[in-house]
C-alpha cells in the first residue's frame, strides 16, 4: 500500500535573500581579501551548483585574524558587562529580523529541509543569543563563591550540520564571558557563518571581537596550534577531537570538545507506541541523521520488537525525501559527497555482516547527494553498524529482554553523548535515566535543546557542555 | 642482655583493600631526609596500575550508586581516622621528612581538615552545579552532576600527606574512584594513610595508593581505557605533556594542578577541585503530555 501522498511543489522563496558573489574574510570588524588563502565555491548539496565564491584562510590571514582578536581584547573586557550584553541582545534580534533569508541560506548551503532551518536552526540559534545576552552581566551568580576570568581569544571550529546553530552556541557564550572570538566554519557550509559576519557589523561590534575565517580542516589544525589562541571550543568528530587534545597536551589552552557519538534510544514494551514511533524518526532521521546525538541505535524490547518495526517502517513510507527548500519535505540532501560514501561505505558493511536492510523506496533527485532513510534489523551490539558513527539516516534495531539488558546494551559504547527512554512508568523512565552513562537522556521525547539546558558528552563523546550556566564556565578561567 | 632489634616495615600498596606486595616482587628503599633506610616500599609495576584500575573499575558503581549523605559519611570518617593516628603521621613527618614538629603538625591538621571540607561537600554538589533548566516548551529538564568514573591521580611529589588527601578527596567527594601513585620521595605517608583507610569505611576498590617510579607509572595510568580521568599534580613539565598525549586516546579529562596549589590554604578547599570530575546529565520529560 502506498501511503505517500502527493502534495504539490511548495517551493519556499528565495527572492528575500540576496547573496553577494563573493564572500572574502571577516577579519578585525572588515572584509577582506585573503592574503595567502584561496577562493573555492560553496556548493548546494541538493543541486550540485555553486551558491557563491568563499574565500579560504591561509596562515597570514590566520595570524591577522588572532592579531585583531588579542587587540579588541582589553577593550571588550573593559566594557560594562551589561553593554557586552546589549550587543548579543542585538544579534538575537537581528537573527530574528533576518529569519527567512538565514533559513534558506542554511538550506540552501547545507542541504536540510527548509522546515527545520526554519523552524528549528535559525529560532534556536537565536534563542542562545538572547539567553547568554542575559548572562553576560550575571556571571557571578554561576561561579558558586568562585573568581574567574576570561580565557581572552576563543578559536571556535564548528561542524557542517548546524553551521548557524553551532556558532551561536560558540560565540553567544564566548562574548557573553567576555572573550573574543575567531570562528572557522566547515568547508562545506560558511554561508550563514558569513551572514553572521553582516550581522556583527549590523550590530555595530567592536572590531576584532568575532572574526570569521573559512576553510578546511587545515586551517582548524592551524588555529588550534595558534599560540595567541587561549582557548579551543570544538564541535565535530572524535577522531579530530582526539588529534586537537593531543595536539594541545600540556598547554595551558583551555578545550571543551563536543564530539561523535551512537545514542540508544530505548523503547519499553509500555511504552506509548505511536509517540515511540514518532520520536525513533525524528531521533534518526532529523537533519537527514546528520546529528551527533541521533538515536541512531534503537533499542526495543522483544515482546514489541516486531510490532514497532512494522509501525515504524509504515511510518517510514510517509517521509518525504528531496527538494530541501520545499516546505513539505521531511529529508533533505546528503551534506557532501565524501559523506554519501561514508554512509554508503557502513551500509554496505552492515548487508555484508548479514544484516537485513530495509530502504526507503522512493524517488531521489538526479543531481546532488541523496539517501534514502535506511534500518538495519538484527542487528548485534559487536556489529559495526551498531558501533561506529554512521551520521546519516541509518538506524540499527537491537533488541532486549529486560531493564538490566537495556541499560548494559546501551552504556555498551566508546560514547556517551544522549539517548532516549520510551516507557509509560515514569519511575522507570528516571531509574533508566540515571543508569545512562550520557549527557543528556530524552524521557519519552527526542532531539529537544533548548539555550537554558546544558548539553555535552561523557566518555568519548567529549568534555564540556554548552547550554544553561554551565555552558559559561568552559569560556571562564575559574580559580 | 642484648638490645632488641627493631622490626623494620616493608610496605604493601593498597589496593582493592587489601594491602598487596608489588606482582613483579620489587622494592625500593624509603629513605628519610638524611639518607637512612626508613622502610622498604613495593615498587608497584604497570601490572599492578591495571589491578588497580580494574578493582576501581567494579568499585565505581557503587561507590557512585550511594548516596551523597552516605558518601559524606565515609569521608568523615576518614578524616577521623587520620585524626585519630595523628601523633604517629605527625611524628613520622618529623623524622622522615625532617619538618619541625609545628609544621608537620599543621600539615596532618590540614590534611584531616581537607577530608571533612569535601565530606561536607558530597551532597551539595548537585545543588551548586545542578539545577532546572527553565526550557521554553512542557518539559521538566533538570542538570544533575554526576561522577566522572575512575580517576588517576599522580600526587604531588612533596607534602605527601596533605597533597596526597588534597589530591583524592576531591573526585571522592563526587563519587569517581581513584588510583593513586604516591610521591616517589615520599611515600611513606601516603601509604600509612592506605592503612588508615583500610580500616576506616572506605568501601573495596574505592581508593587505590600505590608507590613506585612515577616516570614508569604514570603513563601507564594516563593510557588505560578504564581511567576516565587523570589528575596530574606532579609538577613535572616533561611528564605533563606526555599524559595530556595519552590521555587523548581515549578523551580522558586531563587536568594538571601545580603541587603548591594544590597544598595552599587559599586553593585547597575549592569546588574547582571538583567540578572536573563531574559530568553533567540533563534530563528531559514531558509535563502534562
Amino acid at each position: 500500500m502506498d501511503l505517500r501522498w502527493d502534495y504539490a511543489p511548495a517551493p519556499e522563496s528565495t527572492d528575500h535573500l540576496r547573496l553577494r558573489d563573493r564572500y572574502d574574510l571577516f577579519v578585525g570588524g572588515h572584509w577582506r581579501a585573503p592574503e595567502d588563502g584561496t577562493v573555492v565555491p560553496t556548493v548546494n548539496p541538493a543541486t550540485g551548483e555553486p551558491i557563491a565564491e568563499i574565500a579560504w584562510a591561509g596562515p597570514a590571514d590566520l595570524d591577522r585574524a588572532v592579531a585583531a582578536a588579542r587587540a579588541a581584547l582589553p577593550a571588550w573586557q573593559a566594557l560594562p558587562a551589561l553593554e557586552r550584553g546589549k550587543y548579543l541582545f542585538r544579534f538575537a534580534r537581528l537573527l530574528q529580523e533576518r529569519s527567512r533569508e538565514l533559513a534558506v541560506a542554511e538550506t540552501l548551503d547545507g542541504g536540510k529541509p527548509i522546515k527545520e532551518s526554519r523552524d528549528f536552526d535559525v529560532p534556536t540559534a537565536a534563542a542562545h543569543f538572547f539567553s547568554y545576552a542575559g548572562w553576560a552581566d550575571k556571571l557571578p551568580y554561576v561561579l558558586g563563591g568562585r573568581s574567574a576570568a576570561p580565557h581572552g581569544v576563543v578559536g571556535a571550529i564548528v561542524p557542517w550540520n548546524f553551521p548557524l546553530l553551532m556558532a551561536a552556541w560558540k560565540i553567544a557564550p564566548a562574548l557573553a564571558t567576555g572573550n573574543v572570538c575567531v570562528l572557522k566554519p566547515a568547508e562545506t557550509t560558511p554561508l550563514t557563518a558569513l551572514l553572521l559576519a553582516e550581522i556583527a557589523q549590523e550590530a555595530g561590534l567592536p572590531d576584532g571581537v568575532l572574526s570569521i575565517l573559512p576553510g578546511d580542516g587545515e586551517l582548524g589544525a592551524r588555529l588550534v596550534r595558534h599560540d595567541g589562541v587561549d582557548k579551543i571550543a570544538f564541535t565535530g568528530s572524535t577522531a579530530v577531537g582526539r588529534e586537537i587534545q593531543a595536539a594541545l597536551a600540556g598547554r595551558d589552552v583551555g578545550l571543551t570538545l563536543e564530539l561523535g557519538g551512537k545514542s540508544a534510544n530505548i523503547v519499553f514494551e509500555d511504552a506509548p507506541i505511536e509517540q515511540a514511533v514518532e520520536g525513533i524518526v525524528t531521533g534518526i532521521f532529523f537533519n537527514q541523521g546528520h546529528v551527533c546525538c541521533a538515536g541512531s541505535r534503537l533499542l526495543v524490547q522483544e515482546t514489541i520488537a516486531d510490532e514497532l518495526v512494522e509501525r515504524l517502517w509504515r511510518r517510514m513510507q510517509t517521509l518525504r525525501v528531496g527538494d530541501p527548500l520545499d516546505k513539505n519535505t521531511d529529508m533533505g540532501a546528503i551534506n557532501s559527497a565524501e559523506q554519501l560514501a561514508r554512509i554508503e561505505a557502513l551500509v554496505d558493511r552492515g548487508v555484508a555482516d548479514g544484516l537485513e536492510r530495509r530502504t526507503l523506496d522512493c524517488p531521489l533527485p538526479e543531481a546532488g547527494h541523496w539517501f534514502a532513510p535506511t534500518l538495519f534489523t538484527g542487528v548485534g551490539p559487536s556489529d559495526v553498524v551498531a558501533t561506529e558513527e554512521i551520521f546519516g539516516p541509518v538506524l540499527s534495531v537491537l533488541t532486549f529482554r529486560d531493564q538490566a539488558e537495556a541499560i548494559q546494551k546501551a552504556n555498551d559504547t566508546n560514547y556517551g553523548l544522549a539517548a532516549g527512554v520510551w516507557t509509560d512508568k515514569g519511575s522507570k523512565a528516571f531509574q533508566v535515566a540515571a543508569a545512562l552513562r550520557a549527557g543528556v537522556v530524552w524521557q519519552n521525547t527526542y532531539n529537544r535543546f533548548d539555550p537554558t539546558a546544558a548539553f555535552g558528552g561523557y566518555n568519548e563523546s567529549g568534555f564540556g557542555r554548552e547550554g544553561g550556566p554551565a555552558g559559561l564556565l568552559p569560556y571562564l578561567k575559574v580559580a | 642482655m642484648s638490645p632488641r632489634l627493631t622490626v623494620r616495615k616493608t610496605y604493601k600498596a593498597y589496593i582493592g583493600d587489601a594491602f598487596v606486595r608489588s606482582e613483579s616482587g620489587r622494592t625500593d628503599p624509603a629513605h628519610d631526609h638524611q639518607g637512612a633506610l626508613v622502610a622498604n616500599v613495593p615498587r608497584c609495576s604497570r601490572k599492578d596500575v591495571r589491578d588497580a584500575v580494574k578493582a576501581a573499575v567494579a568499585a565505581f558503581p557503587g561507590w557512585a550508586g550511594r548516596t551523597a549523605y552516605n558518601r559524606g559519611q565515609i569521608l568523615y570518617r576518614a578524616a577521623e581516622a587520620v585524626e585519630s593516628r595523628g601523633d604517629e603521621f605527625v611524628a613520622a613527618a618529623v623524622r622522615v621528612r625532617g619538618l619541625k614538629e609545628k609544621a608537620a603538625r599543621a600539615e596532618v591538621e590540614a590534611a584531616v581538615d581537607t577530608l571533612v571540607h569535601y565530606a561536607g561537600w558530597t551532597d551539595k554538589i548537585g545543588a551548586v552545579l545542578g539545577g532546572v533548566n527553565p526550557v521554553a516548551a512542557p518539559y521538566l529538564s533538570f542538570s544533575v552532576p554526576e561522577p566522572t568514573g575512575v580517576i588517576g591521580v599522580v600526587c604531588p611529589p612533596e607534602a605527601d600527606l596533605l597533597g596526597t588527601v588534597a589530591a583524592i578527596a576531591p573526585p571522592l567527594a563526587a563519587g569517581n574512584v581513584v588510583v593513586a601513585l604516591l610521591s616517589e620521595r615520599w611515600p611513606t605517608a601516603g601509604l600509612d594513610l592506605g592503612e588508615a583507610l583500610g580500616v576506616s569505611d572506605v568501601p573495596k576498590g574505592v581508593v587505590a595508593l600505590l608507590s613506585g617510579r612515577t616516570a614508569e607509572l604514570a603513563p601507564a595510568l594516563a593510557a588505560h581505557r578504564g581511567v576516565d580521568g587523570l589528575l596530574d599534580a606532579s609538577g613535572d613539565a616533561d611528564l605533563r605533556g606526555e599524559l595530556g598525549r595519552l590521555g587523548a586516546e581515549t578523551i580522558s579529562r586531563v587536568r594538571h594542578v601545580a603541587p603548591a596549589a594544590l597544598a595552599a590554604a587559599e586553593t585547597r578547599l575549592s569546588l574547582s577541585r571538583i567540578e572536573p570530575w563531574t559530568e553533567l546529565k540533563t534530563a528531559w520529560h514531558p509535563v502534562g503530555a
